[in-house]
């Protein structure tokens, strides 16, 4: 009973905006909006053949490869910085000017560095989905409770089992929020890249559709990246669940007394 | 869709200040600060210089900041960051209001909560830049087009925040304001909006850094003027040294936005008694 | 030494010829700031042997935690040396365990109970078998067996306390220190940490210094009380506790000898807040 009322306020509001759009638009001729029939089948047949291996495999493969990299280089050097004071206080500012430019201006610095190729759109990536990753790990890793590093210390735990069982812990609902930064601006800049220099991809694809007027198919482009957007979003929410389980566990604690 | 933005405040609230003796810092961490962007000037310069990477490619520190100089004494220059700044209030303006509005009228009533969840939590994470074609279409290269995906990235920062904060509402104050027969304005006004508004500034920290960053992208791919469509005409017409002065400068915006928010942020939890953690 | 009641024997007790386990010789912390140095410990000398159960009794600020952080190795003392075994310990000792008041803050939050106490002992690289067993044993001494897989934030104050208290008896040290460990747990509770550490204490062999600043728990607790002088601190009177070994919250309370002796403390440390009889 329960379960299904939950699911019925779930899906109630967006069956009720598709039906009013279904509505909205049953003799409509607007040019600028597609029914929701020929949306759905608009959208199986643009995306789902060859297109799928050829433009979008090829963008998620990049998305993937440069937030991963940006995720692990952030973590490694915001441990090495967070732990190091005078290093933390020397790179701060310079971490935080980094942090404050718009990633996307990166792509023409790239282009011109780099190249227009596939290194150049996950470097892209990297250099601007590592910065939320690596100021929040900093962040955490100084945040660490003193009580429970001298503890560690009194137990003469080692610099690796410290690491593992205490700095990356301790640090790591500062790191979620982080990775979750990271990878909505990954996303952005997955299509972005492609948008600016690019002859395949998704965002590509969705440019040539719109400049060449191919609304409906447009439409289906931006669903898909939405898609891809809200199914990122739940494989993050997933494994936070996960890794940060007696994190929302204390917190709800707390919050309980 | 969230963003570079910085979650550096009230962190541990449980944590004492850290031990301040003990090997003793020799240099206070602003002069190590201002050290580290000398020392990443230098290397900067260095590189180039020693021919590590062509000048044409990456020009040296020196170069990028004599372009600076040079470009705050056109009027262009001016007229553009003009530009950006104004697009980005603009669309911080209407993405606050509108996510205030939506926020105090949802979040009060555990019915339109539940209702909206689902389809809030669909539409936040979809990647604002997905909308570039069609403000194209609707709009052309106006600074409309920009606006439609800074006010769609920004809404949502701020809406998640104003629902923690009218979520954090004291139940025996709730209770307390009711029996005393206050009614539905009366309570948004006197509790609801005191109550929520830390979060509210919470989410225009958030919401100013994403705006900015939708701003420049909008110029850079869409165009229309401001110093995302500056950078983007250098790109193309080989202005190198002009197009990093321009990045930097962007990134200097960017740097005073957030700088700015923090303190506006800071002197609204100011008498926020509880610290809390910043809702993730 | 002021001793005003002549039924009050002091110095460490004669009877005991067990070998000096630590030793604390001349120890002095100074903390220099930037507002002037301050003296927390002036100069601090005792001893502890083999297996005794020794409490250190003074007035709150008094550099009880100073002492203890400085004993753990966790802190560098300006002068004198703390010997542990004959060693001078220069950085936290391996025979050490140290139970902090902050039980909330000095469990893993991230570990269950059972891997909250198997830690140190897989840091030290004990076979499974054996830390298995060693780790039910401790959680069986505290009575949490039942309790070994949940996580410290689901428990009640004392209990995380005991879960502190377990680790440190599962890593079987020559010495435990503990921080006022029970400061922040409610009465009842207790009483029942008191009992426990006096059975610890027996069934182990363990020897135990025990920081507190409550006087009736470092009566009842100890076999001898070193009763430290206000700040600058210096030992002011090391009293040997001749109550029974077998000791029990309601008898072992209302004794006569248990009366005086505590009135006797707490005359002592009212002296010491006056700062008359600290100067030896």
């Amino acid at each position: 009973m329960k379960v299904l009322k939950s699911i019925a306020y779930a899906v109630t509001l967006p069956a009720l905006l598709i039906l009013l759009w279904w509505v909205l638009t049953i003799d409509s001729t607007n040019f600028y909006v597609p029914k929701p029939g020929e949306l759905a089948t608009t959208f199986v047949d643009t995306w789902f053949g060859e297109r799928f291996r050829e433009d979008v495999m090829p963008s998620v493969a990049r998305f993937a490869a440069g937030t991963l990299l940006a995720i692990v280089l952030g973590i490694a050097a915001g441990v090495c910085i967070g732990s190091v004071r005078w290093l933390r206080s020397l790179l701060e500012p310079m971490l935080e000017f980094f942090r404050a430019i718009p990633p996307p201006v990166l792509v023409p610095i790239l282009m011109v560095l780099i190249g227009i190729n596939d290194r150049m759109k996950i470097a892209v990536i990297v250099f601007g989905a590592i910065w939320p990753v690596l100021l929040n790990t900093i962040e955490g890793v100084r945040a660490v409770d003193p009580v429970l590093v001298d503890t560690a210390r009194t137990y003469g735990l080692s610099r690796w089992q410290r690491l593992r069982t205490l700095v990356l812990p301790s640090a790591a609902p500062q790191i979620a929020a982080g990775v979750r930064q990271a990878l909505s601006i990954g996303l952005i800049l997955m299509v972005i890249s492609e948008m600016f220099a690019s002859s395949s991809g998704l965002g590509f694809t969705i440019v040539l559709f719109q400049r060449s007027f191919a609304v409906t198919e447009m439409w289906s482009g931006i669903v898909l990246l939405g898609l891809i957007g809200v199914a990122v979003s739940i494989v993050f929410q997933v494994c936070e669940r996960k890794i940060l389980h007696w994190y929302y566990g204390q917190k709800e604690v707390q919050h309980g007394r | 869709m969230t963003a570079a933005a910085s979650t550096s405040s009230p962190v541990s609230p449980t944590s004492p200040p850290r031990r301040a003796h003990g090997r003793g810092a020799p240099l206070p961490s602003w002069v190590l600060g201002v050290l580290g962007i000398v020392g990443f000037l230098a290397t900067w310069e260095l590189v180039v210089r020693s021919g590590l990477v062509e000048a044409e490619y990456l020009p040296a520190a020196s170069a990028v900041l004599r372009e600076i100089a040079e470009l705050a004494g056109t009027s262009e220059f001016w007229a553009a960051l003009g530009r950006t700044v104004r697009t980005w209030a603009i669309g911080l303006a209407i993405a606050a209001s509108a996510a205030v509005v939506v926020g105090l009228v949802i979040g009060p009533s555990r019915f339109l909560r539940r209702a909206t969840h689902s389809t809030i939590e669909f539409l936040r994470p979809i990647p604002s830049v997905a909308l570039i074609p069609l403000a194209v279409l609707l709009y052309g290269t106006s600074m409309q087009s920009t606006l439609l995906l800074v006010v769609y990235a920004a809404f949502w920062q701020v809406l998640i925040q104003v629902l923690y904060g009218v979520g954090d509402v004291d139940p025996v104050a709730s209770d307390t304001a009711r029996s005393f027969g206050l009614g539905a304005l009366a309570r948004i006004r006197h509790l609801t909006w005191p109550t929520a508004l830390p979060y509210v500034m919470t989410g225009l920290r958030l919401g100013a850094a994403v705006a900015l960053i939708l701003t420049v992208t909008g110029e850079l791919v869409i165009g229309g003027g401001g110093i995302g469509t500056e950078i983007a005409l250098a790109n193309s017409g080989g202005a190198v040294p002009q197009m990093y002065a321009l990045v930097v400068v962007a990134g200097l915006i960017g740097v005073v936005v957030n700088l700015v928010a923090r303190v506006v942020e800071r002197r609204a939890l100011h008498w926020h008694v509880s610290v809390r953690r910043e809702a993730l | 030494m002021a001793g005003d009641s002549a039924t009050i024997e002091t110095g460490p007790r004669e009877d005991v010829h067990s070998p000096v386990a630590l030793s604390v010789q001349g120890l002095q912390k100074i903390y220099s700031s930037d507002t002037g140095d301050v003296e927390a410990v002036r100069d601090l000398t005792f001893e502890l042997r083999q297996g005794e159960l020794v409490c250190l009794v003074g007035p709150s600020g008094c550099g009880k935690t100073t002492l203890l952080r400085c004993i753990a190795g966790l802190l560098d003392p300006t002068a004198g040396t703390v010997t542990l075994d004959g060693a001078v310990v220069t950085g936290p000792p391996k025979k050490m365990a140290v139970v902090f008041q902050e039980y909330g803050r000095s469990l893993f939050a991230w570990l269950t109970v059972r891997q909250n106490v198997e830690l140190p002992l897989k840091n030290a690289g004990m076979p499974k078998a054996e830390r298995q067993k060693a780790v039910s044993e401790a959680l069986h001494a505290v009575g949490l067996e039942h309790a070994e897989s949940s996580y410290p934030w689901q428990l009640s104050g004392g209990m995380q306390q005991r879960v502190a208290i377990a680790r440190a008896v599962a890593y079987k040290p020559e010495v435990l220190l503990m921080d006022e460990p029970f400061a922040a747990v409610d009465a009842q509770t207790r009483a029942d940490l008191e009992d426990l550490i006096r059975r610890v204490w027996k069934e182990l062999g363990v020897t135990v210094l025990f920081i507190t600043h409550d006087i009736d728990e470092s009566v009842y607790l100890g076999e001898r009380v070193l009763i430290l002088s206000n700040s600058p601190t210096v030992i002011q009177e090391d009293l040997t506790i001749d109550l029974p070994a077998d000791r029990d919250q309601l008898t072992t309370r209302s004794l006569p000898r248990f009366t005086e002796l505590r009135t006797h403390v707490y005359a002592e440390i009212q002296k010491a807040k006056r700062g008359k009889g600290g100067d030896a």
